[in-house]
């Protein structure tokens, strides 16, 4: 038995390299960014990212993945994606831009869409506001401007409501990242506040006919019955583990406060000093002046006193909108446990 | 002459036919007068009467493990078919998952280019090989444990690409998912091949059916849920709710299950349906479900944790505000 292997396996297409100028080619020609919808394959997509946490990604840190798609008009489309393997070895980073690359080449034989449109990313509870979500996330939006990252809350799903979040860096945050000024003057001066940071882009599922009869055939064959997760009463495991990370979290900016207002008191304190120290200068001169003594040089007050270091306002910032989150997610919880339990109460029979 | 449905069940070899066999139940075919450097192959295809056949022995026992699917499984086999090249008429790929005692679990695929004409068969090795040492970084309990195939029937080329895969996993399975819905269902069957026919003289391949079982993880059911939400909307499309309206949303289901179950109870009652003792039992469950509790008591918890609840909302409310505050006073 002999094998006959396809003509087209013969080249290799060319590098990826050109295929990532394709990627911006066409997004760049159209306008400025508009926070458009989203659109996914949900088939796909959604199906994939799921099982990739069930399987490799209990209780352990985050899963991410690469996802995959097309830009059409105002809506981004994403139609695939594929997981990254966790870091355990120590040659991680070659091994992942490589991975890369194989597995684009490779998906482009079979017709998948393989441009790269975003980042998908697991996380716990909630906490996923960080340095590093922040600088991949502009690593990306700066290479592709239209790339989202989705947040898949694990935990919160398996209470009963698929939770998927895509988000986008604000145009006014990607200045500042561009700039890498995080001074406190340069974040007032581009006024941004922590509600500033991320926009969120809502979602739409886009089924084809073909997946929806397959919807219909699993709902024919499968016999396990509808699981009711979404009423369950049992809240507090959860409540307690959202209260306790926003506490640490609280309390981590509480200490940034307290060096932010030591920092502004000592630049305060100096101020004061430099200008007890001209006043000095000044009231002898004039003394000078006064006993026909060459006045003393002006000294050149900056150097004396030197200003104390501004602490970068990044982590802040990041602290704030991450205490933003948590907050939203308590307060969703709660308004959903309030209803149930009014329901619980409708049941008893009493009012 | 042995009947279709004995060899089928058995995996023995039957005994040699005394002539050639005039039902259309099998046929073997020999390939005729191809070029030297091809050697024999030989197929077995049940034909439509046979066909019959296995579609009922569906439902007798079969023997063989178990094959229990993940629905990402299907759902990108489906995609896989969407994105075939002009003038395929299927798709094949490879099948990753486990094995246990009794049972495969197909939890991944990928698929695989192939190009196929009248008599013969491409499969691009290299690609597969690729996709799966790529696919074993992420994941290194896959393995490959079969291939799938889209379209109705077990083709000749079909027996080749087996071949292939047995090479690559002990007795892998086959997986055949009806894309084009000839029958109006997609069906999806599974099977395993097995050797018959006379031995030293002419071999055949056959194809014994496997039970396929749909399972998924927890969350898995819940995406398959909304995803099953999006088929009754006429453009498709569904947003991701959010919070109460989710509870609502809920509501309104299990509400509905009530309204069916209470008119089968009005039935019952008005002796239009014959009464079944099993459903009454489970009825008397469902409502024994709902625990008698003593007035107060049932007050106080319902109250204690309707203030844990609006504690919790005022204190994050309280936080945002906080940190609202922060953020201006640093911008002062």
């Amino acid at each position: 038995m002999c094998w006959k292997r396809p003509q087209r396996h013969a080249s290799v297409d060319s590098s990826l390299g050109s295929g990532l100028t394709d990627i911006q080619g066409p997004v760049l020609q159209g306008d400025a960014v508009t926070p458009g919808e989203l659109l996914t394959e949900a088939h796909q997509v959604l199906l994939k990212i799921i099982k990739h946490y069930q399987e490799e990604g209990q209780g352990s840190e985050v899963v991410q993945g690469v996802l995959l798609g097309l830009v059409v008009e105002d809506r981004l489309e994403i139609t695939n994606c594929f997981p990254f393997p966790q870091h355990t070895e120590d040659d991680a980073d070659f091994d992942e831009v490589q991975y890369q690359m194989e597995m684009m080449r490779s998906l482009r034989h079979v017709n998948i869409d393989h441009l790269h449109v975003g980042w998908y990313q697991s996380t716990y509870y909630g906490s996923f506001v960080s340095r590093a979500l922040l600088d991949s996330q502009f690593s990306y939006q700066h290479a592709i401007e239209e790339s989202v990252v989705l947040i898949y809350d694990p935990i919160k799903t398996a209470q009963g409501s698929l939770s998927l979040k895509a988000y986008r860096l604000t145009p006014k945050l990607m200045e500042i990242c561009k700039e890498k000024d995080f001074t406190p003057e340069g974040l007032k001066k581009a006024n941004i506040g922590f509600e500033h940071m991320f926009e969120e882009v809502p979602i739409l599922i886009k089924n084809s006919h073909l997946i929806n009869a397959l919807m219909w055939d699993l709902e024919d064959k499968s016999t396990v019955a509808d699981k009711h997760e979404l009423l369950n009463l049992s809240s507090s495991n959860h409540l307690e583990k959202s209260l306790q990370l926003l506490m640490d979290r609280v309390d981590d900016m509480s200490q940034d406060i307290v060096k932010y207002n030591t920092y502004s008191r000592n630049q305060s304190k100096q101020q004061q000093q430099k200008h007890q120290y001209v006043q000095r200068r000044q009231q002898e001169n004039t003394q000078r002046q006064s006993r026909g003594e060459p006045p003393l040089p002006e000294e050149d007050t900056s150097k004396m006193f030197k200003p104390p270091q501004p602490p970068p306002r990044m982590d802040t910032l990041l602290i704030a909108g991450q205490i933003n989150n948590y907050c939203q997610n308590v307060k969703e919880f709660t308004s959903q446990n309030l209803g149930k339990l009014f329901m619980a109460e409708a049941l008893q029979g009493h009012n | 002459m042995t009947p279709i449905a004995g060899a089928q069940q058995r995996r023995s070899i039957s005994p040699p036919p005394q002539k050639k066999p005039k039902t259309t139940s099998m046929q073997l075919r020999v390939n005729r007068g191809r070029a030297q450097h091809r050697a024999w192959r030989y197929t077995c295809q049940p034909k439509t009467a046979a066909r019959r056949h296995s579609l009922s022995l569906s439902k007798m026992s079969v023997y063989g493990p178990v094959v229990k699917i993940h629905p990402v499984v299907l759902a990108s086999i489906c995609d896989s078919y969407e994105r075939r090249n002009e003038g395929a008429s299927r798709v094949i790929g490879t099948l990753l998952g486990t094995i246990d005692k009794h049972s495969i679990e197909v939890t991944n695929c990928f698929s695989v280019p192939h190009n196929e004409s009248e008599d013969e068969v491409a499969v691009d090795m290299e690609f597969a090989k690729n996709m799966y040492d790529l696919h074993k970084r992420v994941s290194p309990t896959e393995v490959i444990i079969g291939w799938y195939a889209t379209g109705f029937d077990i083709t000749e080329h079909s027996v080749l690409i087996h071949e292939y895969y047995s090479r690559e996993a002990t007795n892998p399975i086959h997986l055949t998912m009806d894309t084009a819905l000839q029958s109006g269902k997609m069906s999806i069957r599974a099977y395993v091949s097995a050797q018959m026919g006379v031995p030293g003289k002419t071999v055949g391949v056959m194809f014994t059916p496997l039970t396929v079982k749909y399972v998924y993880y927890d969350t898995e059911r819940i995406g398959v849920d909304l995803l099953q939400r999006t088929r009754v909307l006429p453009n498709r499309t569904k947003g991701l709710t959010s919070d109460l309206s989710q509870v609502g949303g809920s509501a309104a289901r299990v509400q509905d299950m009530l309204t069916t179950m209470l008119a089968y109870i009005d039935d019952v009652l008005s002796g239009k349906v014959a009464a079944d003792n099993s459903v009454g039992r489970f009825l008397m469950d469902l409502v024994n479900k709902v625990p008698t509790i003593s007035a107060e008591d049932f007050e106080n918890m319902l109250n204690s944790n309707i203030n844990d609840l609006l504690m919790v909302t005022y204190l994050s409310n309280l936080t945002q505000a906080q940190i609202a505050l922060n953020e201006k006073l640093v911008l002062l």
